[in-house]
């Protein structure tokens, strides 16, 4: 079981990495919370995986560890905080800048698509 | 002995009394400003004493004492010297600029500069640590660019100080750089074992990095060839500046560094080599530009490059009795230099030109001061019955026993006697082109003598020159031997300060230089003239250049590294971290632990594969955004199942609530931005990226793996076994959040409200382009709010609450808590805002979210703070077990007043986000077209 753990672990944070490496920014923000999802679960894994053992008194023989479960239980939610900021930024920078590439300028690259991404009117 | 450590604080405090009295009259704040340093001196001098007995005064307070960092401090015989020198001469200089600076000149503000700097000096001479020393070190670098440039308006003024500041704070870097490889070797920071362990240093294989980097600080502060171009460049300071740093202290710095290393570093064939060379150049260089400058105060600051070399000479020389002449020179040159600076001020002040050409026959109108100035004069050239007479003797005394060239030590009498015919010339013109040589030419004004008291610490300085001159032993024989047994750290050597000493060589020598000096100065038109055939470069140019040249090719590697673009820096981080990672994890021999993997079931299998489908459909459709969106939330889904699985159901009912948000959020997002993501990574971008992030996937994956199947020695203990005995719940992930671990939970949701109220900021004021079709031409759908969708979610409203209430309570001892129920909260009230859209639930549901956020963070601070009253600590919790009836026994606990607020806190940032994100979509409707 682990190893199929530690396989999804590794494949959720390249997938993240390869996204957050992308030059738009909602595939960026998509990629962050995938990575974000890879981070929660290894640091879950610190704490060792068990079956039927949750950190509840009185509920079962023995427990899980329930540091690392806390601190990924704050992580969730400042997660989602960091991913609405991200994407929120996205929202004014494209609003402001008037196109949605990370750097804020659209690459200069002759026949690109890029007129597409502001949509039509 | 305590009051050792408050000696050089107690100018520090002394920075504010001028900026505090410069509303009062000049002379007021002239006289409070002193009254500090002037206390520092009585003190200092009720050591002396003591210190003269042959005692050392130490003092230390320590801070890191693991890393050997200490506030330490000492009094011995050289710090005795050098602080008498950098207080007295500081006071005189303070009652100097009293009349020097016009009322034009903030007097607070350069008094302060002033003191500041005395402070730093005094750091740097009493420090007994060698980080501390060096710290004191680079902040009289600071405060003299502070005092260098004080006349900021004049270019020479900005230009010197920067100059100044670039070789000092240069030269700092490398003598820190020194320093610690010095105190590594020695094994300890303090200057005592460093002065102890002078054997062990000279024997060490790091001595001559030692050695160079710590005579590149003393030199560049020194002035020595070839750093010395700074000095002049700095005389665009205020003369009182100059009289006070470039005569006696500032640059006396890198002297007393020399010194006080003596005994640690000095002795050595590479020691005498490096400085006793340097010495020799700094003193024939600058002897000699000083005859040819025209401004009188650049010949001062040549005179002093000149006459720092010759103390750096004597230093490197290598005998005892060079050492004594040294220190003795120190004194000497301090006093005479000091008062000779003042002079040149007062001419400045008094009329109006600093140029010997325009100077001439001021005899005639400022008799008095040009007495004085010609003592000074005189002690420069070293005439008998002057200090500077005594002291140079004793040089060239030196110069004829020493042996630091082997066959060709000769030179060195010889080329030492050339200086000192430079300096006669070079006192002879001072003497002769400003009093004398005819009439005064354009002057701006006409010259008289200066104020009563601007005379006063001229008088006194060359009173000085006069009485130890006659008098040696009287006056500074005690503190000379002193400063020489604490430089030697041991017994001084026998050594007569005499004036006579008979018909010797060295009379010989003097009669020479000032025979030679009176000829060359008499035949001065010569040298001009042949000085003239050379081109004339000047060393700020070239400083310039140089720094020009420095910053052009910083900008260029800036350029290329910083090219604006993300994806580069962040490739560039990643790559980094994955080089430093794997090679690490390169030493781990096995993948595997010792720890039994949990089988493998067919459910399990099932997920994984789910996972990681939906994973990389996401990102094979990323550029579909809605389609990756879905695929998005069902890794999102099965991520709350493996926390279900793996014993953490509170993870799970966190991941799946917030997963909710997530989706609702990104796509009310995705309203605003492009559907869909262009076509633009060029192949060779994808396959660099794919190979980094399989690469790092990989990295990943295997430390994972590597962790899981190693034992665990976890810290959890501890919770487990007070959860209920210590925070009165059985959930201990709970307890923890609320109690153990309290404290970062109060941060958090902290860190969640300001991420909110930011998110806020940033709403506020979009102009966003509103899109009335989606991508692909299809308008949206007319029925906004379905009617089916509106019924359900009213009648599920009041079932959520109850559900989120029910989670909250039971918290404490079952899965569930604050942040869940808040999350719960959420999405129950975001339900309402999509089934019925804002402005129906702006009448009906009024709730300020910021307040919310507010109250949530005070309720949960309070509650901490609540502990303090019954004594206990920051957000220690109480609980109690009641009975009522019908309900029976029920517990409180202080920590759910804490919970509430996490509650509070949660619920009003996601709402704060996402109705205000969402309130975009309908009250505010932009019209602004795209404009890319």
């Amino acid at each position: 079981m682990e190893g199929l753990y530690a396989f999804c672990v590794g494949l959720l944070t390249a997938c993240g990495i390869f996204l957050a490496l992308r030059g738009r920014t909602f595939s960026v923000v998509i990629g962050l919370t995938l990575l974000s999802y890879a981070v929660n679960l290894f640091l879950f894994a610190s704490g060792r995986l068990k079956l039927n053992a949750a950190a509840v008194l009185g509920e079962s023989e023995q427990y899980s560890d329930p540091l690392p479960q806390a601190l990924v239980l704050t992580a969730i939610v400042i997660g989602f905080a960091m991913t609405a900021f991200a994407v929120i930024l996205a929202m004014r920078a494209r609003a402001d800048l008037g196109n949605d590439h990370v750097d804020g300028t659209l690459p200069a690259q002759p026949g690109d698509a890029s007129k597409k991404s502001g949509g039509s009117q | 002995m305590s009051s050792l450590i408050w000696l050089p604080f107690l100018p520090l405090l002394g920075t504010l009394i001028p900026l505090i009295t410069a509303r009062f009259s000049r002379t007021a704040c002239a006289f409070m400003t002193a009254a500090l340093p002037a206390l520092t001196l009585f003190l200092v001098l009720t050591h002396a004493g003591d210190i003269f007995q042959g005692e050392r005064f130490q003092a230390a307070l320590p801070w890191i004492p693991a890393i050997g960092l200490e506030l330490a401090f000492r009094l011995d015989g050289l710090a005795l010297l050098f602080s008498i020198l950098i207080l007295g001469i500081g006071l005189l200089v303070i009652l100097y600029a009293r009349y020097y600076l016009s009322a034009k000149d903030s007097i607070g503000k350069f008094y302060s500069y002033l003191i500041l700097f005395m402070f730093a000096m005094l750091g740097v001479v009493l420090s007994d640590n060698l980080i501390q020393l060096w710290f004191f070190w680079e902040l009289t670098s600071i405060s003299s660019f502070l005092l260098i440039s004080f006349w900021g308006h004049k270019t020479e003024a900005r230009k010197g100080a920067r100059m100044a500041l670039t070789v000092t704070g240069a030269g700092g870097l490398a003598l820190l750089a020194g320093l610690l490889i010095l105190g590594n070797t020695v094994g300890s920071f303090s200057l005592q074992d460093v002065l102890d362990s002078g054997e062990l240093i000279k024997a060490s294989a790091n001595y001559p990095i030692i050695v160079v980097l710590v005579l590149l600080g003393a030199f560049t502060k020194s002035a020595q060839f070839p750093f010395h171009f700074w000095l002049p460049n700095a005389m665009a300071a205020p003369t009182p500046v100059s009289a006070y740093l470039h005569s006696a202290t500032m640059v006396k710095a890198g002297i007393f560094l020399m010194a006080r290393f003596y005994p640690a570093l000095a002795d050595t064939d590479l020691w005498f080599m490096i400085v006793s060379l340097t010495g020799l150049a700094t003193f024939l260089v600058g002897a000699y530009i000083a005859i040819f400058q025209h401004d009188l105060k650049g010949l001062l600051a040549n005179s002093t490059i000149s006459h720092l070399g010759l103390i750096t000479l004597l230093l490197g020389m290598g005998t005892d009795l060079a050492a004594v002449a040294a220190i003795f020179h120190i004194i000497n040159h301090a006093i005479f230099k000091a008062s000779l600076f003042m002079a040149a001020g007062i001419i400045d002040h008094e009329s109006g030109s600093r140029d010997m050409r325009q100077l001439n026959g001021l005899w005639k109108y400022m008799p008095y001061t040009a007495t004085l100035a010609m003592v000074a004069s005189a002690s420069m050239a070293g005439v008998p019955l002057m200090n500077g007479f005594l002291s140079k003797e004793m040089f060239f005394t030196e110069t004829l026993h020493q042996a630091s060239l082997g066959s060709l030590s000769w030179f060195i009498p010889v080329l030492a006697t050339l200086g000192g015919v430079f300096a006669v010339a070079y006192s002879m013109r001072f003497i002769h082109d400003v009093f004398f040589n005819g009439e005064p030419i354009n002057l701006p004004k006409t010259p008289h003598e200066p104020p009563r008291y601007m005379r006063v610490p001229v008088e006194i300085l060359v009173g000085l020159c006069l009485v130890v001159g006659i008098f040696p032993s009287l006056v500074v024989g005690d503190l000379l031997f002193a400063a020489a047994e604490a430089t030697l750290n041991g017994p001084a050597p026998t050594y007569s300060l005499a004036i006579w000493h008979g018909f010797n060589f060295p009379l010989l020598m003097s009669v020479i230089a000032l025979l030679g000096g009176l000829y060359m100065y008499h035949n001065r038109h010569h040298m001009f003239k042949f000085q003239a055939q050379f081109p004339t470069s000047d060393p700020k140019l070239v400083f310039e250049g140089v720094i020009q040249y420095l910053t052009n090719k910083a900008s260029r590697i800036i350029a290329f590294t910083e090219n604006g673009s993300l994806q580069r820096y962040t490739f560039f981080v990643l790559a980094f971290a994955i080089v430093m990672t794997a090679s690490t994890l390169m030493k781990l021999n096995t993948t595997a632990g010792q720890r039994p993997e949990i089988p493998l079931d067919a459910l399990s299998i099932t997920c994984a594969v789910l996972l990681c489908v939906s994973a990389l459909a996401t990102v094979l459709w990323h550029r579909r955004r809605v389609i990756a969106l879905l695929t998005l939330s069902v890794v999102g889904l099965i991520v709350s199942l493996a926390f279900a699985q793996f014993s953490a159901p509170d993870l799970a009912l966190t991941q799946l609530s917030v997963e909710v948000v997530t989706v609702i959020l990104l796509i009310l997002a995705l309203f605003f931005l492009p559907q869909n993501t262009p076509k633009e990574s060029s192949p060779r971008r994808v396959v660099r990226d794919l190979s980094l992030a399989s690469l790092i996937g990989g990295v990943i994956g295997t430390i994972s793996y590597a962790l899981m199947t190693r034992p665990l020695d976890t810290i959890s203990t501890f919770f487990t076994e007070n959860s209920k005995t210590g925070g009165g719940g059985t959930n201990i992930v709970n307890v923890i959040l609320v109690d153990f671990r309290g404290f970062d939970t109060l941060g958090e949701i902290t860190v969640l409200g300001i991420a909110a109220l930011g998110i806020y900021k940033l709403i506020a004021k979009m102009r966003l382009y509103m899109p009335s079709s989606d991508d692909n031409g299809l308008a949206w759908s007319e029925d906004r709010y379905p009617i089916l969708l509106a019924v359900i979610s009213q009648s599920l409203l009041p079932l959520a609450l109850l559900v989120s209430a029910y989670i909250f309570l039971r918290g404490h001892n079952m899965p569930g808590g604050g942040f869940i129920a808040g999350l719960i909260t959420s999405v129950a009230i975001i339900q309402q805002y999509v089934a019925h859209g804002v402005d129906w639930i702006k009448t009906r549901l009024k709730l300020d979210y910021q307040i919310m956020i507010g109250s949530g963070i005070g309720i949960a601070t309070l509650s901490g703070l609540g502990s303090w009253v019954f004594g206990h600590t920051f957000l220690s919790s109480w609980f109690d077990y009641f009975y009522l009836p019908v309900i029976g026994k029920f517990e409180l606990a202080s920590a759910m007043v804490f919970d509430l607020g996490v509650f509070l806190t949660v619920v009003g940032a996601t709402m704060l986000i996402l109705a205000n994100l969402g309130q975009l979509t309908t009250s505010e409707r932009p019209i602004q077209k795209e404009h890319d």
